[in-house]
């Protein structure tokens, strides 16, 4: 079968034609997945282990083979070169530097392989460690660094031979909290510098949502959705996305009436009014998200018929910005409702065994169907 | 005053852990320091006819020591000693290099295939051990005979007319040594090639390095430390090989061991063969020293 040169959009660096991976003729890792993926952009692929990201990112680097499907590059049919004929460079998770390479020769082994003349591979080389900000430590070896430093060197062998496109397989998972903050920070503003396109796999959503412009969000080889990080988290399309990225509450329901300009959804805990529309057949079964952040907590009854419900607070969670409350409603439904702290602690603040009215805006939740 | 400082320190000598430590160093001392002195001690005396003479005299309230340098002057003065440890040091290379270009690919078959059957195959690395070694010697000798297996199959073949000679030649040398220490060369090889992180290769052609350029400068500097002892492991004991020489080896064939024989065993001249025994483990502790210095520069920087 001829490959097919649909889009021809100049924009669009990498494109994906129903990739699928089949492992031992039975696992399906990758299940038929398109995807276009513009220049200059940053796009995540996230979902959790054995989703199938991993095996994706490792079709683009060529070190599998799509069982069907194609990959374009710069519209050029990549599907079938191998991982040293690829204007494609990975940093790998946990770095996969070598480790009898001082830092400076890591970096070079790629623009040594290019053949390119001592000098201008001596200026690539230094550009790139200036770069990182690791001029210094170009001759040590990578076990003389810390893990930040060992990322930026794996970092700088990725970008060496300004590839077309760079795969990031977990770039801060081997970093500790609080570096990883700070780092992808400096790897995005890096990344940007060079201008380079990127496909970042994580398994870390708020990793994803804070450096990628564009997110997929993959479940047992498929993509369950696309979009930027504020769609995903704002408008999931299923209980899957809404769950995976991050915190939830689904009610469970049926749609009672479906007007123009609202539906209500009557659940066993409260009755929702939804101010914008899904059209859906009253009597139909759908699950109304619910974000933490979005939830008000009172200690009056709101005046209001709708979006609303009763509880007692069953566990609290102090993280000092905000503090995480567990209410149990009457139906057996654990709600949970995230404050920000606006004002200092006091001693009248929520506490265990309260009941407390939970309440919210007719903007703040998301019919799913799915 | 001085007993009571002197006290606590030979009572510290005795602590669980000395205890532990000494257990190896008597042994040590006991097993290779002794007989070594022994044999550096006879090769400073002379023959006297039967026995040999002790190195120390005390008469007159006189200790006389007298070291006898002759046997070591003669093994300088005498071209067959230099020409033999020559020619053994040859040989062990020639076998080195050999199981190393065989045992690697070997090694390296093993360690990739899938877990289950790496120890099958170990194991079939491992099998010629269950027979005797000098069985096995022997059979190399009924296979490479002008009318043994190999010239048989070779001549109903129509391949030669006349046998080959190959038994008694340094072909047949080599084939016994490469074949008895081929293990030797494997197991070590192994031991590092499968703990090689495939990653390493991942990387090495992601950043455009063919697979022949990848495992010249990925693989083989990351398994170096195991192409250094399977080295020493088939070199060392090869240098000094015995067995095979004088079964499988010509008449000509020059090995240090089968000259040391001689001397102990013909010539009866124990202090040159214990010189000749002294400067042949010199020879062997050089490569001995020059990979510990390897090793402990790379331990240096293992401390990730």
């Amino acid at each position: 079968m001829a490959p097919v040169i649909a889009n021809t959009d100049p924009d669009v660096l990498l494109r994906i034609e129903g990739v699928s991976k089949i492992f031992d003729g039975v696992v399906k890792a990758v299940d038929n997945v398109s995807l276009s993926v513009s220049k200059g952009e940053i796009f995540a692929l996230v979902g959790s282990s054995g989703c199938g990201k991993s095996t994706l990112l490792r079709m683009l680097a060529g070190f599998e083979t799509p069982t069907s499907g194609r990959i374009y590059l710069s519209g050029q049919d990549i599907t079938d070169l191998t991982p040293y004929q690829r204007p494609v460079n990975m940093m790998f998770q946990s770095y996969a530097l070598f480790p009898h390479l001082s830092v400076w020769e890591n970096v070079a082994f790629g623009l040594r392989r290019d053949g390119l003349r001592k000098a201008e591979l001596a200026e690539r080389v230094d550009a790139m460690l200036s770069l990182v900000q690791l001029s210094k430590y170009g001759k040590r070896k990578p076990h003389q660094l810390s893990g930040g430093q060992q990322q930026r060197v794996a970092l700088a062998r990725s970008l060496a031979k300004r590839p077309t496109l760079l795969l990031l397989d977990e770039p801060l998972g081997a970093l500790d909290k609080k570096l990883r903050e700070s780092t992808q920070f400096e790897l995005v503003n890096i990344i940007e510098q060079v201008g380079v396109t990127c496909v970042l796999v994580t398994h870390d959503q708020e990793e994803a949502m804070t450096m990628a412009s564009h997110i997929a969000v993959m479940d047992e080889g498929y993509f369950l959705q696309v979009g930027t990080p504020d769609e995903v988290y704002e408008v999931p399309n299923s209980r899957l996305v809404a769950s995976f990225i991050g915190n939830v509450n689904i009610f469970e329901g049926k749609v009672d009436e479906d007007e123009p300009d609202h539906i209500t959804v009557r659940c066993p805990e409260c009755t929702h009014y939804v101010g914008h529309g899904i059209s859906g057949v009253p009597g139909m079964n759908v699950g109304v998200a619910l974000r933490p952040e979005k939830i008000q907590l009172s200690a009056q009854k709101p005046n209001k018929a709708h979006n609303w419900c009763e509880g007692e607070v069953v566990e609290i969670a102090y993280f000092g910005a905000h503090t995480t409350y567990h209410i149990k409603l009457d139906t057996g439904m654990n709600l949970k409702v995230q404050q920000a702290n606006l004002t200092r602690k006091t001693a009248d603040d929520l506490t265990w065994g309260d009941r407390v009215f939970a309440h919210w805006t007719r903007d703040a939740m998301v019919v799913l169907t799915e | 005053m001085m007993f009571k400082s002197i006290l606590p320190r030979i009572h510290g000598l005795f602590t669980v852990r000395n205890l532990v430590i000494a257990v190896p160093m008597v042994w040590l001392f006991a097993l290779a320091a002794a007989p070594l002195l022994l044999v550096l001690d006879i090769s400073l005396a002379h023959m006297n006819i039967t026995s040999v003479s002790s190195l120390w005299h005390w008469a007159d309230d006189e200790l006389t020591l007298k070291f006898n340098f002759g046997n070591y002057l003669y093994l300088g003065d005498d071209s067959l000693y230099f020409k033999t440890y020559l020619s053994s040091l040859k040989f062990a290379a020639v076998t080195t290099l050999y199981c190393l270009v065989l045992g690697y690919p070997f090694a390296y078959f093993i360690a990739r295939a899938p877990a289950h059957l790496r120890s099958v195959m170990l194991m079939l690395v491992m099998l010629p051990f269950w027979t005797s070694f000098l069985l096995r010697i022997y059979a190399w000798k009924a296979l490479l005979a002008d009318n043994g297996v190999v010239n048989q199959g070779l001549a109903e073949l129509g391949l030669v007319t006349s046998p080959l000679h190959m038994m008694h030649t340094s072909f047949s040398l080599t084939i016994g040594m490469v074949y008895a220490y081929l293990p030797f060369m494997v197991l070590p090889l192994y031991a590092t090639l499968v703990k090689l992180d495939g990653r390493m290769l991942e990387a090495a052609a992601d950043l455009g390095a063919s697979p022949f350029k990848t495992f010249w400068l990925v693989t083989v500097p990351l398994t170096k430390r195991g192409i250094i002892a399977g080295s020493l492991l088939v070199f060392i004991p090869a240098f000094g090989e015995y067995v095979i020489p004088e079964l499988l080896g010509g008449p000509r064939t020059l090995m240090i061991a089968r000259v040391l024989w001689d001397e102990f065993f013909s010539n009866n001249d124990w202090p040159m063969a214990s010189a000749v025994t002294i400067v042949m483990i010199l020879l062997i502790l050089v490569p001995m020293a020059l990979f510990n210095r390897y090793n402990d520069e790379t331990k240096l920087g293992d401390k990730s």
